[in-house]
């Protein structure tokens, strides 16, 4: 009897490591006055996501990070059941998940429609310049092979190409279907790949897929000599980088911070940015972001 | 394995979500699994009914299992219940099979002369039976820790925290240290569990060791 | 689920339930093949040598405690993407059962049995493939059931890296958030092992010597 005792509080011990059993660690519901910073699937969301923490942070705000959840079909449930208070977004796709028939592509006109079709308790505050959008993009033989400059010299060729792309392309509006509404370009099949990632880039390699959707400052699309495809009839939006918030967490302190980021980030920043990142020594997310807020002077 | 100790905090807090999440559904499992065993032992039908149930939940994939909770019991996605849930599920499907075959193990002359003693169930369950049984119990029990650390992982691909978290993030960013140090957090984590269980089951089974 | 799951468009073409289920089937024979084909001999003479269980078992442990998404994940950052870090990570993962059903059946072995092979004259490989082994095959295929329902359901996490079988529709259906999708890969992949688990023990029927069987509650013949 006086053994198994023992060994109980052994475990009980070992648990006790480990937290309070489920009401520890990052179980507990934050306390109301932590922002919970959280960040999408790719490098870029969760170094935005860290730009935002740390400033924050070094603010003296408390802050929480969640970061890597999913993709935004995911998250933003997250962000509307109060999970996350704060995310980094683009204001082209976050209107369309929010309002599929939004016909917007135009940077302020994206803008001033996302601010209205935002549910209510959530914000968007100022949108900085950086923009990191959706593109078609191809290897630069078959840019040469099919003379491909825009997505329109695409299109005599669509129905003999395999597009790769992350899973919810098939489903969202500037998607496959944005693609076949405006440019009438249906693809011979659709390979379901990653957010952008090392399976599509190694899917354009090895011509699995002859056309992926890729991210225009993602830092291989350089270092593999891909070619981004223009997009004339603007299936994919403008894509400004901005905060989505709980309107509850957005105190003026908070919004200032978070303006003043905005200001300072635009499209070079973001590929400099990347390019550390996919360097060969790896640096982490949150080392960039402090490196980066230093120099900008936030 | 420089990433480690260059980044000592972060591994260390995941390191903690990582113990957390495989030990409180280890144990939750186990106290789960004890009625349920028990009940197999002594009934063909309740064994005929819980061992292929145990076998069919143990090949749900994880991953399923985890998204599909906050869908069942209504919590937030982002909840760590998300995978303490699945994860006692299959420590359940696992441990009713071993302490169903462990109870059915202890000699029947064994419990036979405890009842003549005079014990009452509950106390020859508690002093008699359940000791006896400990060391298959026991090995079950390390079986379905060093399972449930490996499985925490799957958490990392709907955002929930542990070593997965490094996995996921090395992948995405073509870093094999980082992919490799949560690997090593999860094999020193598992040999750790599974030495502390093997002690324990030494302690409280001294018989076993007598007469060496 | 249900509507996902009898949609007839879910069926055909080259991403239908058909195919996945034939690409998952795939991966799982071919792991359990060549597990089998390293785990076996290993078990097999550690068991009859008596030497090296420590390792056996403590190689058992080590393997065990491989997460199969860190393995996947470091082989296709090795060697690229494809179905070879599957094999990879699936194979890893199901060694060790059978490797210690193999050993742990082997030293079950009645010692007595042994010792009237070798008194008849037998050669050790005689005492080991024709006594040992075939004794041995009840917890042998105990411990190779054991891995295929555990390769089953971890195929289902190859997708993650771009594989096909029956995970692709539960990863998918994460990413579209269609639980109904989702349901219907775990359902199918929770089928199949049930089928393939099932195969193997109308396998086992037929190659294990009916002396051996387990008859009602133990008893002998």
């Amino acid at each position: 009897m006086k053994r198994i005792a023992t060994a109980v509080a052994a475990v009980m011990l070992l648990s006790a490591c480990g937290g309070d059993p489920l009401t520890g660690g990052a179980n507990n519901p934050a306390p109301t006055d932590t922002i919970v910073v959280g960040s999408g699937n790719f490098p870029e969301s969760r170094l935005l996501a860290e730009i935002y923490a740390e400033a924050l942070a070094s603010k003296g705000i408390k802050v929480s990070k969640k970061l890597n959840i999913g993709n935004r079909e995911l998250y933003f449930k997250g962000v509307q059941d109060g999970s996350i208070d704060l995310i980094p977004e683009y204001s082209g796709v976050l209107l369309k998940h929010v309002n599929k028939e939004a016909p917007e592509v135009g940077s302020d006109e994206v803008y001033e429609a996302l601010k209205k079709a935002l549910p209510q308790g959530l914000i968007v505050l100022d949108k900085s310049s950086a923009e990191d959008k959706d593109a078609v993009v191809v290897t630069k033989q078959i840019a040469a092979q099919y003379s491909l400059k825009s997505i329109e010299d695409l299109v005599p060729y669509c129905k003999d190409f395999v597009f790769g792309g992350p899973p919810e392309f098939q489903n969202r509006p500037d998607g496959l279907a944005g693609l076949k509404a405006k440019y009438a370009c249906e693809f011979k099949e659709f390979k379901a790949l990653d957010v952008g990632g090392p399976l599509t880039v190694a899917g354009l390699k090895d011509n699995t897929v002859q056309a992926a959707d890729l991210f225009t400052t993602d830092s291989a699309i350089k270092a593999n000599e891909f070619v981004v495809l223009e997009d004339p009839r603007n299936v994919f939006a403008a894509e400004n980088v901005l905060p989505l918030i709980n309107e509850k967490k957005a105190s003026q302190q908070v919004r200032d911070i978070l303006n003043a980021i905005s200001k300072k980030l635009d499209t070079k920043t973001l590929l400099e940015l990347n390019q550390k990142l996919a360097s060969p020594d790896k640096p982490e997310p949150e080392k960039v972001a402090k490196e980066w807020l230093a120099s900008a002077g936030i | 394995m420089t990433w480690i100790f260059e980044n000592w905090e972060r591994f260390w807090e995941v390191t903690e979500v990582h113990l957390r999440l495989s030990v409180v559904p280890v144990l939750i499992g186990f106290v789960l699994s004890i009625p349920l065993g028990w009940l197999a032992s002594r009934s063909q039908t309740a064994r005929a009914i819980l061992f292929p149930l145990a076998n069919i939940l143990f090949t749900i994939p994880s991953i399923a299992l985890i998204v599909i909770t906050p869908v069942l019991i209504g919590v937030k996605i982002l909840d760590e219940i998300n995978v303490v849930v699945p994860l006692v599920i299959y420590t359940v499907a696992l441990m009713v099979r071993t302490v169903a075959d462990a109870l059915s193990a202890v000699p029947g002359h064994v419990t036979a002369a405890a009842n003549a003693m005079g014990f009452r169930p509950w106390r020859r369950f508690l002093t008699v039976d359940f000791p006896l049984a400990l060391p298959v119990t026991i090995a079950g029990l390390r079986v379905a820790t060093v399972s449930n650390i490996s499985m925490v992982s799957v958490g990392a691909l709907v955002g929930l925290g542990g070593y997965g978290q490094l996995f996921t993030e090395g992948y995405q960013t073509d870093h094999t240290e980082k992919v490799l140090a949560g690997l090593i957090g999860t094999v020193v984590l598992a040999a750790l569990a599974d030495g502390l269980l093997l002690l324990i089951g030494r302690v409280l089974t001294p018989w076993a060791r007598a007469g060496r | 689920m249900g509507g996902w799951l009898f949609d007839p468009a879910h069926w055909s073409g080259s991403t239908g339930i058909p195919v996945r289920l034939l690409e998952h089937l795939g991966y799982t024979l071919l792991t359990l093949l060549i597990a089998a084909l390293i785990a076996i001999p290993l078990g097999a003479f550690v068991g009859h040598t008596g030497k090296g269980g420590f390792l056996v078992v403590g190689l058992s442990n080590v393997l065990r405690a491989l997460p199969t998404t860190a393995v996947l994940i470091l082989v296709v950052l090795w060697a690229g993407l494809g179905d070879f870090p599957v094999y990879v990570a699936l194979v890893l993962l199901a060694i060790p059962p059978i490797m210690a059903g193999t050993y742990a059946g082997i030293r079950a072995v009645d010692p007595v049995t042994v010792d009237a092979a070798r008194g008849v004259g037998m050669r050790e490989s005689g005492v080991l493939l024709q006594v040992e082994i075939p004794n041995a095959l009840p917890l042998i295929f105990g411990g190779f059931r054991g891995a295929a329902l555990q390769v089953v359901a971890t195929a289902t996490i190859a997708a993650y890296t771009g594989a096909g079988g029956l995970g692709r529709f539960v990863f998918d259906g994460l990413a579209l958030q269609d639980f109904g999708q989702m349901l219907a890969g775990a359902v199918l992949v929770a089928l199949l092992a049930v089928l393939v688990d099932l195969g193997f023990a109308g396998l086992q029927r037929l190659t294990v010597s009916p002396g051996l069987r387990p008859v009602g509650t133990g008893g002998k013949r």
